[in-house]
């Protein structure tokens, strides 16, 4: 591991002008996921500037929701009396994820800007072009079970792999930023990027810009909402797809739906499409097929993870049939 | 504006009721810096990637990774291992319930369950739920310790001697003993 100093500042905006001025510094959260790249030789920072006393541990009630503090640990805005009521989707995701004590380290910022765990980008021995810019992709044609299926390029074809931020895409989330020039507010699926010719880029934050909160608009559709995941074993696994699903129903009319899916592209996939295709009718399993098949449509698949295409379709059909019968007492 | 420390820093931990100061490599995970620098080898290095739960402590009252943790950024923190949790003639209960049901055989990932059970105990009493926990709301009262609940909960240890049965019954016989005592 190559030699560091490290850096505790006071304020965020202190923070901010740390790492901005400095190529070769990072933010260290809880450090989950930055530590094990240190020892792995992923990333090699010469600083680190610690982010995690600023005050940035509170959640917050706002006029049209939550204010949530980068610095939340995972275990504590899984626990949260108003997430829990309010953000279902976003609680289940949480407890998804990782194990107990992971999700007592790790924060809420860290958590959305975890990296991918594609078997290639962590063995710093193949060549990735997310690791390295243009020494190719390992994954294509190599090990390719847990591959995109939807937005991904001939430069990569990883996965996200947080639970949390997929709940987050379909809680309208937005994300504030505090950067060189101050502070701007990020639409959750702006966040997060396609690999496209950048797979180096997860995010369109720039260098220095520091994830402040994410926040949370409350609506009918998150109060009824649900988090699914499948995965290789029962816990403590990452996802081979998951989906997020919030339902808005009038009579037995969507009136508001919305899907995200992960384990399915390089950023948490909104799945637009199949929504817009369920809204105005009855929430019906076929209609649910359906509307996901034309979602699907574009996706490539290689024989190692077409199996994603079915497990998509069923989960998605499961957790919104399921969330459909769920009565207002029962939530 | 606070200034980078060098290569090195200066930390002060209080570790199982100990004051201690050591002066460690801003590299240094807390695993390290409590069995290379401070001779506590009660949590072990498993993996060292966070996958295995050897290294569990409660570090700040949480059941922690200390693998996963640099030493740097805890400054100041309290840390518990398994070994200042209770002594050979006055165990914890958690302690007592491992050798009462056999929960482990080669010991090795031991002092990291005992640390995570204690502090998933903890949790339970919080009342924080589990991905196993069918009613989010809490409105119905405690969380009840089922099997499911405790193997979900538990899942970040693992036991390459595969004691796991031992393990689910002597976390629910803390759980007894331990709500006796709250």
């Amino acid at each position: 591991m190559k030699q560091l100093t490290y850096l505790r500042p006071t304020s965020a905006a202190e923070a901010v002008e740390a790492v901005t001025g400095h190529p070769g510094a990072c933010y260290l959260g809880g450090g989950t996921n930055l530590v094990d790249h240190l020892k792995l030789g992923i990333t090699t920072p010469d600083r680190l500037v610690d982010v995690n006393r600023l005050g940035l541990d509170t959640v917050e009630e706002t006029e049209t929701g939550l204010r949530v503090g980068a610095a939340v640990r995972n275990s504590d805005l899984a626990a949260h009396p108003v997430i829990r009521r309010d953000f279902p989707a976003l609680s289940r995701a949480l407890l998804a994820g990782a194990s107990g004590q992971i999700r007592n380290q790790a924060t809420t910022a860290g958590n959305l800007l975890q990296r991918t765990r594609c078997v290639y980008f962590q063995d710093a021995t193949t060549p990735c072009n997310k690791r390295e810019p243009g020494s190719g992709c390992s994954a294509i044609g190599g090990y390719g079970r847990y591959d995109a299926v939807l937005g991904a390029s001939e430069a990569c074809v990883a996965v996200h792999p947080s639970d949390m931020a997929v709940a987050m895409s379909v809680l309208d989330a937005e994300v504030v930023v505090l950067g060189p020039e101050g502070e701007r507010r990020v639409p959750f699926d702006e966040l997060h990027r396609l690999p496209g010719h950048h797979p180096e880029r997860d995010t369109t934050l720039e260098h220095g810009e520091l994830v402040t909160a994410v926040e949370l608009t409350r609506s009918s559709a998150a109060r009824r909402s649900t988090y699914e995941k499948a995965r290789d074993r029962a816990s403590y696994a990452f996802a081979l797809v998951s989906v997020a699903a919030a339902l808005e129903l009038a009579g037995d009319d969507v009136v508001d739906v919305r899907i995200a899916w992960g384990g399915a592209a390089h950023k948490p996939w909104r799945a637009r499409t199949a929504e817009q295709l369920l809204l105005g009718g009855p929430l019906e399993e076929q209609r649910v097929r359906d509307a996901v098949a034309e979602e699907l449509r574009p996706a490539a698949t290689t024989s190692e993870n077409h199996y994603k295409i079915a497990m998509l379709t069923g989960i998605t059909a499961r957790a919104l049939t399921r969330l459909a019968v769920t009565r207002e007492d029962a939530r | 504006m606070a200034e980078p420390s060098g290569p090195t820093a200066l930390i002060r931990l209080r570790v199982d009721g100990r004051d201690r100061e050591v002066e460690v490599d801003v590299r240094t995970t807390l695993l390290d810096a409590l069995r290379e620098r401070l001779q506590v080898t009660s949590p072990k290095k498993g993996c060292d990637h966070g996958q295995c739960g050897s290294c569990t402590v409660l570090l700040d009252g949480r059941r922690s990774l200390s693998c996963l943790a640099l030493a740097v950024a805890h400054d100041g923190a309290e840390v518990v291992t398994a070994a200042g949790l209770g002594s050979p003639d006055d165990l914890h209960p958690v302690q007592q319930a491992f050798l009462d049901h056999d929960g482990l055989q080669c010991g090795y990932c031991t002092p990291g369950q005992v640390c995570s059970v204690v502090g998933m105990l903890d949790e339970v009493a919080q009342g924080q739920p589990s991905h196993v926990t069918d009613d989010l709301s809490g409105e119905t009262g405690a969380v009840a310790l089922t099997d499911d609940e405790v193997r979900e909960r538990l899942s970040g240890n693992i036991c390459r001697c595969g004691a796991y049965a031992g393990i689910v019954a002597a976390a629910r016989q803390a759980a007894e003993t331990t709500e006796a005592v709250r």
